[in-house]
């Protein structure tokens, strides 16, 4: 216990000596989480578009001002001919264009049928889809409104309803993406480029020649960052719930639990890494490409695995971060107790077993 | 330079080591006794390294009997580690620790007495005449300072047996000198030196030298004896003649 402790010792004088570590193990995870909130938002605000309104009409009119009253869109010009859309599209700025057909009003009280048209610059595609979906809601409620008023039936009603998401916030999606990425980052990259890093020194000899058992030396490089993840998941969830208002709907106890699985399955990764990288460049290159790449790209952070190829969407099975996204996303957002999520528990935990079976394994062909 | 007085710490009986058909080690047979300087010479691949970690108990021989300060190579790897330093030659201090923190890590895992770390302390380091640089950065001092703070690690704890693998690559010949003298004064406290290199000045300090080729004990005696037995002038041309 005492070659132990003397161990955790020096590897806390490691961290706190080095200001690198310590940007990464601070500075990142908030920044980061800011930078995801405010610059890199999904949600939109105040996007400029341009009406042509070839009825100008009350109904028309009214369902203008409907659309500007909310925050989403700010009138930047009105258009007088279907020509002058693609221009104002190429300017950039302009990014949708609704159209009202002639006699628009007239037609939807005489024969309860009107066309408008929502042009949207899906250059970028995602933006695009989110305009077209804020416009066709407000149009439908106004509709309903409009139907009530008039008591007149019969016109399509289409009915919008994003669950555990109403406003499509970001926010609720990017804060556990954040926590997975930062979680890896700091239990499977520092561990293994610390443990490369004894290697790739000489020291990891010295150790090894030392009474410290395999086990304490591995145990000793895992007990710091797995102090320093756990501060960081809890500053991200804290941070998440108090400036983002992501809710915690289920248990802060299963959430902390699984957190701390996903800590500990991503430090048996870094250890992994490590058995298999003599260097510290071989070991943060094959964590940022095997483990953090697929944690941005695979695990449904930023794409929705669905939209995936079906080749993609199996991979995304044996990727960590999926399975405690979804988790923590069922816990956070929709209040998951632990009957409903303990298939994703048992698969992260037997992911947990059969990664500390390979490292034990690599470990000791390594020594001899 | 004190003359072994018989007592062997090391004692090694007809040891192999193979790994698959590769024979590494092939019936070595020799004793090192206490407080000795034993040169371990050979030229890269000649089987040195896995003969060091089969006494350090990092591997287990195939066969033969192997004893490390009275334990045995198969079944007591852990109390032959806690008996024995080593010293690599990258040195092997954490560059971003101090002097002082290099010292109590090591301490630490060989169990020093807490009281004892501090006086200890000021002891080796007053030796080496680093005292007041104890509290800084390994990474800071020159290389020559950093080869003897190893030692002194390496010994720290009172070791019986201390190996030294090239130890003195890379440093220049004063301070390589002045390393031989940390040796010396080592020995004379009875602690056994193990020691490899590739200098062959070097191998005329030591009590007694083997020469190791293609996995065999080729040549085994005083540095003055062998240089009679093959007629040569130094231990370089002995070293040439042996190993072709």
């Amino acid at each position: 216990m005492k070659r132990f402790r003397a161990f955790v010792v020096k590897e806390f004088r490691h961290m706190l000596r080095d200001p690198r570590t310590m940007l990464i193990l601070f500075a990142i995870p908030v920044i980061q989480l800011l930078l995801f909130g405010y610059v890199i938002s999904t949600e939109i605000k105040n996007a400029h578009i341009a009406i042509l309104d070839n009825s100008n009409d009350e109904i028309t009119q009214k369902i203008t001002n409907k659309l500007l009253a909310s925050d989403y869109f700010i009138l930047d010009s009105r258009l007088s001919s279907i020509k002058e859309v693609e221009p104002a599209f190429k300017k950039g700025i302009i990014k949708e264009v609704i159209v009202f057909e002639e006699g628009f009003g007239r037609k939807l009280l005489q024969e309860n049928k009107a066309s408008m048209q929502i042009l949207t610059d899906a250059s970028d595609p995602n933006l695009a889809n989110l305009l077209d979906i804020y416009t066709r809601s407000i149009v439908s409620a106004y509709q309903q409104e409009l139907s009530k008023s008039t008591l007149k039936s019969g016109l399509i009603n289409v009915e919008f309803r994003m669950f555990y998401n109403e406003e499509l916030k970001s926010a609720f999606l990017f804060v556990p993406g954040t926590m997975a990425l930062i979680l890896m980052l700091i239990s499977a990259l520092m561990t293994s480029v610390s443990i490369a890093r004894e290697k790739e020194l000489g020291t990891m000899e010295v150790l090894l020649v030392s009474p410290l058992r395999p086990i304490q030396i591995i145990l000793g490089k895992v007990v710091p960052y797995m102090t320093l993840a756990f501060v960081d998941m809890m500053a991200i969830i804290l941070i998440g719930h108090f400036v983002f208002g992501v809710p915690i709907r289920g248990s802060s106890f299963l959430l902390i639990g699984t957190g701390t699985l996903f800590i500990m399955l991503a430090l048996t990764l870094g250890i992994l890494i490590s058995t298999v990288s003599k260097t510290q460049q071989v070991a943060m290159l094959i964590s940022m490409v095997g483990l953090m790449l697929p944690t941005i790209l695979l695990s449904g952070f930023i794409f929705p695995i669905e939209n995936m190829p079906k080749v993609l969407q199996a991979f995304s099975f044996v990727l960590p971060p999926r399975w405690f996204l979804n988790t923590i996303k069922d816990i956070m957002l929709k209040g998951a107790g632990f009957f409903d999520i303990w298939p994703n528990l048992l698969v992260m935990v037997g992911m947990l077993i059969f990664f500390i079976t390979l490292s034990v394994k690599k470990f000791k062909i390594r020594l001899e | 330079m004190n003359e072994p007085n018989g007592i062997p710490v090391i004692r090694v009986k007809n040891m192999m080591k193979k790994f698959g058909d590769f024979v590494a080690n092939d019936n070595l047979n020799f004793e090192v006794y206490k407080g000795e300087i034993f040169g371990f010479l050979g030229a890269n691949g000649a089987g040195k390294t896995t003969a060091m970690k089969v006494l350090c108990g990092l591997s287990v021989p195939t066969s033969g009997e192997i004893t490390v300060a009275g334990y045995d190579a198969y079944t007591q790897t852990e109390e032959i580690k806690r008996s024995i330093g080593y010293m690599s030659q990258k040195f092997s201090l954490y560059e971003d620790l101090t002097v002082e923190e290099n010292f109590q890590f090591y301490a630490g895992i060989y169990k020093v007495p807490a009281k004892e770390i501090k006086p200890r302390l000021e002891e080796s380091l007053n030796k080496v005449g680093l005292f007041e640089h104890r509290k800084k950065l390994i990474g800071s001092l020159p290389l020559g300072w950093k080869q003897k703070l190893a030692f002194s690690v390496a010994t720290f704890h009172q070791p019986e047996i201390v190996f030294l693998d090239e130890p003195t690559s890379g440093v220049d010949p004063v301070a390589r000198r002045n390393f031989w003298e940390q040796i010396f004064e080592t020995s004379d406290r009875g602690i056994t030196v193990f020691v490899t290199t590739h200098y062959m000045d070097e191998a005329e300090y030591c009590n007694r030298v083997s020469i190791m080729d293609q996995g065999k004990i080729v040549a085994l005696d005083t540095p003055s004896k062998l240089k009679e037995l093959y007629q040569v002038d130094n231990i370089f041309d002995l070293f040439l003649k042996i190993v072709r």
